[in-house]
């Protein structure tokens, strides 16, 4: 079974990449908008973080500076959907791709070591929680994050986001722009999953060009994980599912890891397969209810 | 007021499967003028309405709205001068969001929308005050997602939303048309209601020559793009259905005895 150990580590992933599942619920479920690029706008963060700290800004700082980048790749991809009229899975690929050789760029070389340098949970190891610390930090983020989105979304105009992203005919008729709506919608999802890659490169250390690969699928199997469990419907549902599910998944993951039959074992390299069967398991649970219920 | 003056717009232009959807409309609507639209299928009715709420620029002619020459605006951009409702019950209100949710969202048609709260208590109240002479019991349901309604239900709040911000011009395309009949009944008589005590400059697509010839006090009839029959006041009081009918093919015939000419 899970040791106490793996499992604290579960929790402090969940929350870590729980900044992601908010900007992939965003995208996905608020604005009806499936965007690729966070496998790119996710080591952007990390790169932006790593070189701002480097550079010698507080670590704080430097996740502010990441998630302003991740708005910037966010907001690429929506004017390439809303104003050159290419398809939004396309538009963000395209995004994801150049991502690529711009975060070698920030960066210099394809990834950089925090070795020795200081980050945001500096401000915990004085506290002396031992292996409490990290993911009650990270939690208390997640939250503060989730908190703000759950906000955001019931105010005026963030009504009139999910309004476009519900049904862009109405929300063009009471008077908005739905190319704005999307452009800043999913700038803000790709900042969100910026900051998140920043905190991903401060906890482990290091940022590296290849570390967003799966981001996406991730995230998704996050939000659907936690849509299994809580339901859907309403803003604070889903928020609370993608936080939710982002643990659960790394949970899963983290049992997937140790489980053992005989000599067989997984390995971290088989997490993509088995990130693939969960989402595939996860999509399938409901309608396997209704066919049950129906019985 | 409306002026629509030279009104053209081809779909698809250029290609083999060009369709004149209008073909120089010229329209005067005055305010607080109530005109019924009928015409056949294809007519270009629904394209009328469509081009005066913005979706899509002319090819030629102007739209304005209170004298304010809007053909260059884009839809969004005209939302503060008109009320839409649709033919699909499904296009006007936003499914995932709450009844109260919806109102507010129209309650702030074409203004500015910050980070103040989206539906506040002082909201809510004028909600429920609004939602209650409908008599569909909405006004206890402000929470309930709007994808849980009825077509009629739905189409009674969207007729609501349209007028909450009162429009300077009010667009009803067929909104009858998808519900049955004793629905479609409420709904037309709220929308009598709705255009009288806000005195509202409307337009009403219907197939129904009834609907046409008791609601409002001027009828059009479309033709391929063009505008063939206008009648307004004691003319149209007077006029039966089959009148109505009988003027509908007459027009129709001379135009399809004048095809038939240039074909020979
Ligand atoms: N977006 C579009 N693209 C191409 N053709 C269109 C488009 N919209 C309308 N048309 C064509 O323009 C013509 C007028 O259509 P319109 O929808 O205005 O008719 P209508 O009078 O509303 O008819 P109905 O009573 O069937 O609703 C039709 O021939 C239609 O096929
Ligand atoms: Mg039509």
């Amino acid at each position: 079974m899970l040791s106490w150990y793996a499992f604290n580590g579960a929790l402090e992933q969940g929350f870590v990449y729980g900044l992601t599942a908010l900007g992939v619920y965003l995208t996905f479920r608020v604005l009806d908008f499936p965007d690729l690029t966070v496998d790119g706008s996710l080591p952007l963060g990390a790169a932006v973080s790593t070189v701002a700290i480097t550079a010698g800004w507080p670590p704080a700082l430097s996740i502010l500076a990441a998630a302003a980048a991740g708005f910037c790749a966010g907001a690429v991809t929506g004017l390439l959907n809303t104003r050159l009229h290419i398809l939004h899975l396309l538009a963000s690929i395209l995004t994801m791709i150049a991502l690529y050789s711009v975060n070698i760029r920030i960066m210099g070389r394809p990834n950089l070591t925090l070795l020795g340098k200081p980050t945001v949970l500096d401000a915990i190891t004085g506290l002396n929680l031992s292996y409490f610390g990290a993911p009650l930090f990270f939690g208390i983020i997640a939250l503060v994050a989730g908190a703000a989105l759950v906000w955001f979304l019931s105010t005026a105009f963030g009504q009139a986001m999910r309004a476009a992203g519900d049904n862009p005919t109405m929300i063009t008729a009471q008077g908005v722009d739905t190319r704005t709506m999307i452009v800043l919608g999913v700038g803000l999802s790709n900042a969100l999953v910026a900051a998140g890659g920043g905190l991903v490169a401060q906890n482990q250390g290091a940022a590296d060009v290849n570390m967003g690969v799966g981001t996406i699928v991730a995230g998704l199997a996050s939000v659907i994980i936690g849509e299994t469990v809580l339901g859907k419907g309403g803003v604070l549902r889903g928020v609370a599912a993608a936080l939710v599910g982002s643990v659960l998944y790394r949970l899963a993951i983290a049992l997937a890891l140790s489980f053992k039959l005989g000599s067989f074992a997984l390995t971290p390299s088989d997490l993509k397969l088995v990130t693939a069967l969960l989402v595939v398991a996860a999509l399938v649970a409901p309608q396997l209810k209704t066919r049950m219920r129906r019985r | 007021m409306l002026t629509v003056s030279g009104l053209t717009k081809a779909f698809n232009r250029g290609s083999v499967n060009e369709v004149a959807a209008l073909s120089g409309i010229d329209l005067t609507v005055e305010t607080g003028e109530f005109v019924t639209v009928i015409g056949s299928n294809g007519a270009g009715k629904s394209s009328l309405l469509a081009a005066v709420a913005g979706n899509f620029p002319p090819d030629r002619g102007t739209i304005a709205i209170d004298g304010r020459d809007v053909t260059a605006w884009p839809a969004h951009r005209r939302a503060h001068l008109v009320g839409r409702v649709f033919q699909d019950p499904l296009k006007g209100t936003c499914a995932g969001l709450t009844i109260e949710e919806n109102l507010a969202l129209a309650s702030r048609r074409g203004a500015c929308r910050g980070f103040g709260p989206g539906v506040g208590s002082a909201d809510r109240t004028r909600f429920r005050q609004l939602l209650a002479p409908l008599g569909l019991g909405l006004e206890d349901r402000l929470r309930d997602p709007v994808g849980l309604l009825s077509g009629g239900q739905r189409q009674a709040l969207t007729l609501l939303m349209a007028s909450l911000v009162p429009p300077r011009v009010l667009l009803l395309d067929e909104h009858t048309a998808a519900l049955d009949p004793k629905t479609a009944g409420q709904i037309l008589a709220l929308t009598g209601d709705v255009v009288t005590a806000g005195r509202l400059t409307t337009l009403m697509v219907t197939h129904n020559m009834n609907q046409a010839l008791r609601l409002g006090n001027r009828l059009i009839m479309m033709h391929q793009g063009r505008i063939i029959l206008d009648l307004c006041g004691e003319e149209k009081a007077k006029l039966s259905v089959e009148d109505l009918l009988a003027r509908f093919y007459a027009l129709k015939g001379e135009e399809l005895a004048s095809d038939k000419m240039l074909l020979t």
